[in-house]
């Protein structure tokens, strides 16, 4: 890595919770110096529209992600088991409100 | 404060000239003020959040690194907001029934009664580009004034000027952070950042005696609760200064006896220049719209 790449600031994953979520959700990333900075700017950057009443801000690099070449083998061996879903059951009338 | 429409800069005023777009006719005659002491001690808090609004405006597109240009522009977007309330409610005050915009875009130089802070450039570093260090310094020193006098003022008698306070203080409560922050992360950073920090505090420092120095306006506003006598703030405001500067362990700067006078409307060489480029287009093409 030159010099001048480590002169940057790290990168921060933002995430931000809307007025009418319950989650936290990912919204894009920023560069940052400092973690309270990064909280700063990511509500400079993400929330000047109202978009949001909370916000997370995690270093992009300690993120574990999985690899996209796993994906074969990680997520396709669901696709076929539909009886993993629990609409098999007959609910009775008086819960179907809940 | 959500962001302005273009459309609400330019609403027509009574007796518009021509049609939108029209681009005939001649240029814009000034107003002429006359305000009494109420008016005036509006007119103050109300030029002082839009000329520095001006300038924050100046750093879109050139801020040093993107987040902050975002940063810059909304701080230059939440007082232009202020400054509009302010404006509509001190051309209430003074009776002969101007707008925000004719308060704006026609009054002469010698009618803005901002304080000298705000209408200092940004400053040229050798690549003539706006100073950094400066500009989070005035916004430091600046926000941190505004939200004091916002704190104030949502006690005043004035149930207009209290609702914008209300409004304005949770503004200036994050204005201050943002910029303390930088103050501090400058400051107590590299020896280049801390020169530059050091530099820039020595040049903007004999311009704060501005913000409180009192005069019959205010203690006008003092005696009848308009407002504060902008004396009365400088104790905390102080407390709250030396507090960051040391965090930034930057030496405060030695005491001055200058006295800058923007707000009864002596102006520096600078303002002439900011009026230009903020007033060119209602006075060539009045009542134009977008």
């Amino acid at each position: 890595m030159s010099s001048e790449a480590k002169s940057e600031w790290p990168l921060w994953e933002v995430f931000v919770r809307s007025k009418a979520g319950l989650d936290h959700k990912h919204c894009g990333s920023l560069h940052a110096p400092d973690a309270k900075a990064a909280v700063q700017l990511a509500r400079e950057v993400y929330t000047r529209r109202q978009e949001g009443t909370s916000i997370w801000v995690v270093r992009s690099d300690q993120i574990v992600a999985s690899d996209p070449g796993d994906k074969d083998m990680y997520f396709d061996p669901m696709a076929d088991k539909v009886y993993r879903h629990p609409t098999f059951y007959e609910l009775p009338e008086s819960v179907n409100h809940m | 404060m959500t962001t302005p429409t273009l459309t609400s800069f330019a609403a027509p005023r009574g007796g518009a000239q021509g049609p939108s777009g029209s681009c005939a006719g001649p240029a814009s005659a000034s107003i002429a003020l006359k305000p009494n002491e109420d008016a005036r001690y509006v007119l103050r808090l109300a030029d002082t959040c839009l000329i520095w609004s001006h300038r924050l405006a100046e750093w879109c597109g050139h801020a040093p690194v993107l987040e902050e240009d975002i940063a810059l522009a909304n701080h230059a977007l939440d007082l232009l907001g202020q400054s509009r309330a302010l404006l509509t409610h001190a051309g209430r005050l003074e009776g002969q029934g101007f707008d925000e915009d004719q308060l704006a875009y026609l009054r002469d130089e010698r009618d803005f009664i901002n304080v000298t802070l705000a209408e200092l450039p940004n400053g040229a570093t050798a690549g003539g580009r706006g100073d950094f260090a400066f500009t989070v310094l005035r916004n430091f020193v600046l926000s941190s004034w505004a939200l004091l006098m916002w704190q104030h003022l949502a006690a005043s008698r004035d149930a207009e000027l209290a609702a914008i306070a209300g409004k304005a203080v949770k503004e200036a409560r994050y204005h201050r952070e943002h910029a303390a922050d930088w103050v501090i992360r400058l400051g107590d950073g590299t020896e280049d950042s801390a020169l530059r920090m050091q530099a820039a505090l020595e040049r903007l420092w004999p311009y704060t005696n501005e913000l409180f120095d009192s005069d019959a306006v205010d203690r006008a506003a003092a005696d009848s609760g308009l407002g504060p006598a902008w004396a009365t703030l400088r104790e905390a405001w102080l407390a709250d200064v030396q507090d960051v500067l040391a965090q930034a362990t930057l030496p405060m700067p030695p005491k001055s006896a200058y006295r800058s006078d923007a707000k009864r409307g002596m102006h520096t060489e600078h303002m002439g220049r900011l009026l230009a480029e903020m007033q060119v287009l209602q006075r060539n093409h009045p009542g134009g719209r977008w």
